[in-house]
């Protein structure tokens, strides 16, 4: 018995980069239909992927979480949310979410800016699309959106949105403006 | 069910992945299983009482399409373990899988689906 590609959703994802503590478990969670769920990947001690469980026993391993969601676009599209490692240092497993993604949404605490420059300098570099969502915060001070773009040094061509984090509404307007960036950057559509 | 105790059987030596009965003897996943790959169980199973308790509620969950993180997620097991038991599943032929190319950044009818659907919510 054969199943048609029909019977299969075509699967999506979206990353949610960030410093430490900007929201990017709580920007999946407003969003997704369901409670935002773990995995965790399985490290050597080296930092790298265990990839064969062979003499696995007996090794040091450690684990890393990753953070996702899913929303149902309709019955032939399933788009997954997945946040990223709060430790910046393992780039691999950013590769890894990155390859083959729509693009990014990368959280910025204006308290810590600095703390979102590695997730900017990572998408920068690959060439991902990627949209800048600073998440406000009670406490934090109002900057304009121009301040924010300078001090965070950005291309003009790279949208920067203000956003609460827990408001799914929010997060919502959030997505749709990474999106539409990243159509922005395919070749014209053909007539 | 299986749980955490199932295979962390050892808090201060650092955790240590079951001996692999239940995997029956494979250890290494096949290559098609990323994240985001949709895994569907086949109607009927090959030969039920061969498989361990793991093996069949990821059958159970794969009645409909069923993410490899979602299945990592649910079995509270390591990535790369569910993979290494989906990937004994694939080789008996009871569950097929489903990726778009790996690599390719999605086109612009795929965006456009995908943002009508995000707007909708
Ligand atoms: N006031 C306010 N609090 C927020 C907002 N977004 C998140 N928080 C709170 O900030 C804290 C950190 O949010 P998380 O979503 O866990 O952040 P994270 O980026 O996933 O954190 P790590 O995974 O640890 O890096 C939580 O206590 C949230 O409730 C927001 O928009 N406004
Ligand atoms: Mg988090």
């Amino acid at each position: 018995m054969a199943f048609e590609d029909s019977d299969v959703p075509t699967a999506v994802k979206i990353v949610v980069a960030g410093g430490f503590g900007t929201g990017k478990t709580t920007l999946v969670g407003a969003v997704s239909e369901i409670p935002p769920l773990r995995t965790e990947e399985l490290l050597t001690e080296a930092g790298t992927y265990v990839d064969d469980l062979a003499g696995i026993e007996g090794k040091e391993t450690t684990t890393v979480a990753l953070d996702f969601g899913r929303i149902t676009i309709n019955q032939r599209i399933v788009l997954y949310l997945f946040g990223t490692p709060g430790q910046n240092r393992f780039w691999f497993m950013w590769d890894e979410l990155a390859t083959g993604a729509i693009g990014a949404v990368v959280l910025v605490d204006t308290r810590r800016l600095d703390s979102s420059f590695p997730s900017i300098d990572f998408f920068e570099r690959r060439n991902i699309p990627f949209l800048v969502a600073v998440n406000m915060f009670d406490d934090s001070y109002d900057y304009s959106i121009d301040e924010l773009r300078s001090a965070l040094d950005l291309d003009s061509r790279i949208p920067v949105v203000k956003c609460d984090a827990r408001v799914r509404q929010s997060g919502k307007e959030v997505l749709v403006g990474l999106i539409q960036h990243a159509m922005s950057r395919l070749e014209p559509a053909a007539r | 069910m299986s749980s955490r105790e199932n295979w962390w059987y050892d808090e201060a030596a650092g955790p240590l992945v079951r001996p692999y009965a239940m995997v029956r003897g494979r250890t290494r996943p096949a290559g098609e299983l990323h994240l985001i790959t949709q895994v569907l169980a086949m109607p009927t199973v090959s030969d039920p009482s061969s498989l361990s308790v793991d093996h069949r509620e990821i059958l159970d969950r794969c009645a409909r399409p069923t993410s490899v993180a979602e299945l990592a997620a649910h079995l509270n097991v390591p990535l790369v373990v569910v993979k290494v038991l989906l990937s004994d599943l694939l080789q008996r032929g009871d569950i097929v899988v489903h990726n778009r190319p790996h690599a390719d950044v999605p086109d612009r009818n795929l965006l456009q689906a995908v943002l009508d659907g995000v707007r909708g919510l």
